[in-house]
């Protein structure tokens, strides 16, 4: 580790909290570049010309900024599902879960459940009111009776601070990943995804980056099916022959079939379920989606197939990780003869796998599915934080909502660039860093910031600016402390003997944290605004159950 | 706009329909909640029930059942959440804004 990086490390305290699964998890170890991949970087190559000339189509559409945030308000329920699910399934969740069901097996499912379960409760608690009240982003529906300034302030560096924490996570398992699946150097290949999503967004705003998502969506979904229906035909189709034939195998025996390690006290348990299930649904990028379907009925449809698409993927997976027991255990083709394990580390099973059941092509196919996967997700995250920048800060806040929508486009398109360069800039100087625990981190902060600040301004009248404000910055600050004092980052990252704060897993104390002082601090504010805040949650109220009056 | 918001939240059948779907969300929400806190409670301080079989000598496991019942269970609720908001409650709310424009 050079100077800079100690530096940076830090100069950024806030990047330091624990681990849930990334893009940086599915390489972890010694990075063996491969020879050059011909087949896939073909693949690749075929994809990016078809997103580029998707992004030409999407530039000519984008005129306004609701085009631009929100790509015209025109996307279906099920094109929007899509886009969600292009948005959440990460190359992280595609290699990284499969690696590990392929490693421990039950254990696998422990992720991928609370992966999934934050969409019912999206459903049922935020989607069409979030649709009804806001117009670009979540912060708009935040704001909506409470004063811009501290909200939109809060709201924008919850935001920001999630893109970068995950932008940065998937930049850097980007870069090892490529130089894994095609033999391209890692700088190469930060700065050609960097450049990549930077022209998706600043030319083809929403528009572009939602058919980017469907189509990553689809051809990853086509190409994980094929995987588990050529695993399940060796099988018979039977997953009881699956089964046994994995246990067979398998260095651990049947104890695969039950709980391992993974979660083993209760707090830790609890706290990591309620950051993935509260964390989701505080994504900003995926809350943004909601403002592209016409009204909270395709809002709503969205919601549900997006968890139909995601539930039949991690089914996917877990019938992929098995698959990988099966297939490549006992192949010396795919094992590093020296540690015994699989070539590139646990992470790459899925990608083994394509090989053993398809050959070279299909290799070539899903590598390339994995590089757009990146692709997609990290074009939604700059666009999220991009529009907190342009539509919060600048036009919300600075302009007090009198800027022109031609000013507001520009800004956004600086802030795209200059996020893009920032990315770019974080992912080499995080190449040699375990960032695992940047995505723990982002779902945290989610989790205690926006999360109970849009759930609370919703549904309790009472909530205050004040309380609000203060109530999510102390949120904020419990995340960060208790992650960068806790034993990922305090122990595992800054040598430290001993952790101060002793779970891996904040998010049970930085999000009661959040709700008991937002509470007490709204109870206690007897300011006037405060209480004309409260006087104005009727209309709120009315609007967010009826639509009337949102944006068309 | 806001004279509008007041008639209709003087509307009794606005709040008849509010404390409606209020109940259906929340006992929706609940039912996910407990389902996947005992599913990770149970891991945590019970994982041996989770280890055994469905039935003698299957290698199928009692955890693996559940877990895919877990993420069966989030898509029928889903479902059966949008079928009857986009039928019963779409259709109360467009009564109520009738009877005040």
């Amino acid at each position: 580790m050079n100077n800079l990086n100690i530096r940076l490390l830090f100069w950024v305290p806030i990047l330091f909290i624990p681990s849930l699964l990334s893009a940086a998890d599915a390489v972890q170890g010694e990075i063996t570049q491969q020879p050059t991949n011909i087949i896939a970087i073909t693949m690749f190559l075929v994809f990016v010309a078809a997103t580029l000339g998707i992004t030409y189509w999407a530039a000519r559409r984008t005129k306004s900024t609701k085009d631009f945030y929100a790509a015209g308000g025109n996307i279906t329920g099920l094109q929007n599902g899509l886009a969600i699910a292009g948005d959440y399934m990460s190359a992280a969740s595609f290699l990284g879960i499969s690696g590990l069901v392929f490693a421990s097996g039950f254990d696998g499912l422990i992720y991928s459940i609370g992966f999934l379960v934050g969409w019912p409760i999206i459903l049922f608690l935020l989607a069409e009111r979030l649709r009804n009240l806001g117009k670009y982003t979540f912060a708009d529906a935040v704001s909506y009776r409470l004063q811009q300034l501290p909200i939109r302030s809060l709201a924008a560096s919850g935001t920001l601070i999630v893109v970068l924490l995950y932008l940065t996570a998937q930049l850097v398992g980007a870069g090892k990943l490529i130089q894994i699946l095609f033999g391209l150097e890692y700088y190469l290949a930060v700065v050609i995804v960097g450049i990549l999503m930077v022209l998706y967004v600043t030319f083809g705003g929403m528009l572009a980056t939602t058919w980017v998502q469907i189509i990553k969506a689809v051809l990853l979904l086509c190409g994980a099916s094929f995987m588990a229906v050529a695993v399940m035909y060796h099988m018979d189709f039977s997953f009881e022959t699956l089964f046994m034939t994995a246990t067979e195998v398998h260095k651990n025996g049947i104890t695969i079939m039950s709980p391992g390690g993974l979660v083993s006290d209760p707090i830790s348990a609890i706290s990591l379920g309620l950051a993935l299930m509260f964390g989701t649904a505080g994504l900003p990028h995926i809350l943004m989606r909601f403002f592209t379907v016409p009204d909270a009925q395709e809002a709503r449809k969205s919601v549900v197939y997006a968890t139909g698409f995601i539930g039949y993927f991690f089914i996917l997976t877990f019938i992929i990780g098995f698959g990988a027991i099966v297939f490549l255990v006992n192949n010396p083709e795919f094992l590093d003869l020296q540690s015994g394990g699989l070539l590139g580390g646990n992470n790459m099973a899925a990608i083994h796998l394509s090989k053993a059941v398809g050959g070279e092509v299909f290799l070539g196919f899903i590598s390339a599915v994995a590089f757009a996967t990146i692709l997609a997700v990290v074009s939604g995250l700059t666009l999220a934080g991009a529009s907190a920048i342009s539509h919060d800060l600048y036009a919300s806040v600075l302009r007090k909502g009198e800027a022109q929508e031609g000013e507001e486009i520009r800004m956004s398109r600086i802030a795209t660039v200059g996020l893009g360069v920032a990315a770019i800039f974080l992912g080499v100087q995080f190449e040699q860093q375990n960032v695992a625990y940047m995505v723990g981190l982002a779902f945290a902060i989610a989790a205690s910031v926006n999360f109970p600040v849009l759930f609370l301004s919703m549904y309790w009248q009472r909530l205050t600016t004040r309380g609000a404000f203060i109530g999510g910055s102390i949120g904020l600050i419990t995340a960060v402390s208790c992650m960068i004092l806790g034993p990922t980052i305090w122990v595992d990252i800054l040598g430290n003997t001993e952790a101060i704060f002793p779970y891996k897993h904040p998010a049970l104390f930085s999000i009661s944290a959040a709700f008991m002082s937002i509470f007490i601090i709204s109870k206690l504010d007897n300011s006037v605004s405060g209480r004309e805040e409260a006087l104005a949650f009727e209309g709120q109220y009315v609007r967010s159950q009826t639509g009337l009056g949102s944006e068309e | 706009m806001q004279h509008l918001y007041r008639r209709i939240y003087a509307n009794p059948k606005f709040h008849q329909l509010e404390l409606e779907r209020r109940r259906f969300s929340w006992l929706l929400t609940s039912i996910i909640l407990i389902a996947y806190f005992s599913f990770i409670l149970i891991i945590a301080f019970y994982p041996e029930l989770f280890g055994n079989p469905i039935f003698e000598d299957s290698v199928i496991t009692w955890g693996i059942l559940i877990a895919l019942s877990v993420i069966l269970l989030s898509l029928l609720l889903t479902g059966i959440y949008v079928y009857r908001a986009n039928n019963e409650f779409d259709r109360l709310v467009n009564d109520v804004i009738k009877d005040v424009t």
